[in-house]
């Protein structure tokens, strides 16, 4: 059972990203900040993380002058995440904990 | 943290996570309610004012002694007051329940709210004013609500789904008003006071009292 776990969702905040990715189309950076309570540099880490998974789809661009940062999850993070919480349900399910 | 019941714990924690960012769930019961109250205060002025239901034929107005120019002018303006004030008290009471819950005001999921509420609601103001500018009056009445019901089952995606049922009465009404125009105001005042009266109020005790009492 828990081979399906996916280590690259090990972390809490990497959880977290991928659920708020998962019903919002895209967030900017700051917005993500907000919403997990995360640092700057702890959440620079994990999206960098998830997207050299391929779970992730960066895009920058400028509002005027400031530079402005989305993420999004692409289609195999989010088949990823799936898979993830499905193993999470089966595991509770099966009365382990 | 106990390790045992952490895919429980995980679990919780993502579906609050999703709630909390798609929608914005600091609407306040309050907000409904106030607006409610403005409406029926601005509907009864409007009504004491004309002495008359029916805003769509000249006799009507001039009976009152008032040209229709002078009407179109008053219903502008008793509208005017309403809006501002109910928009007001909206976003005060809401802006209060957002900061006791210590939850931002101003985010992606707020601004969602409205933008998808604006689209709607400028399209209908401006139709409004365009029918105000051919001298139909009475159309305005049906055309608030339907709008109005419009913007706020657009919104609804963002927010509390109950907004839902609050925009399909609203369009209900208006479209039946299109039809009964002898009871324009009357219907308005029950679409824009009643309903939000009744709106606010289960909103406040479903949401706003249990969140304060966990």
């Amino acid at each position: 059972m828990l081979e399906h776990f996916n280590k690259a969702f090990e972390s809490k905040a990497r959880l977290g990203i991928m659920s708020v990715l998962m019903v919002n189309e895209s967030l900017s950076f700051n917005s993500l900040k907000e919403l997990l309570n995360l640092t700057d540099g702890n959440l620079a880490t994990h999206l960098r993380a998830l997207e050299e998974q391929g779970y992730l789809i960066v895009q920058k661009q400028f509002i005027g002058r400031k530079p402005n940062t989305t993420y999004g999850a692409t289609p195999e993070g989010k088949q990823a995440f799936t898979n993830h919480l499905n193993a999470l349900e089966a595991f509770i399910r099966t009365g382990q904990y | 943290m106990n390790s045992s019941n952490q895919p429980l714990e995980t679990l919780n924690e993502i579906r609050d996570l999703m709630q909390r960012s798609s929608k914005f769930l600091s609407l306040s019961g309050l907000s409904g309610i106030s607006a409610g109250i403005v409406a029926l205060i601005g509907a009864t002025v409007a009504y004491l004012r004309l002495k008359t239901d029916t805003l769509y034929d000249e006799q009507s107005a001039q009976l009152a002694g008032f040209t229709r120019r002078q009407m179109m002018e008053f219903v502008l303006l008793d509208g005017a007051i309403v809006l501002i004030l109910a928009i007001g008290f909206g976003i005060f009471f809401t802006v209060r329940k957002a900061k006791k819950a210590g939850q931002p005001i101003w985010n992606s999921t707020s601004k969602r709210v409205v933008i998808s509420l604006l689209i709607p609601l400028v399209t209908g103001g401006i139709f409004c004013l365009a029918m105000f500018y051919r001298g139909i009056l009475w159309v305005s009445f049906p055309a608030t609500l339907i709008f109005y019901g419009l913007a706020l089952l657009n919104a609804s995606k963002y927010t509390v789904r109950d907004l839902e049922y609050l925009g399909i009465s609203e369009v209900v009404l208006g479209l039946f008003s299109l039809f009964l125009t002898g009871y324009n105001l009357l219907i308005w005042a029950f679409g824009f006071g009643v309903l939000h009266i009744i709106y606010g109020a289960v909103m406040y005790f479903k949401y706003d009292r249990s969140s304060s009492h966990p």
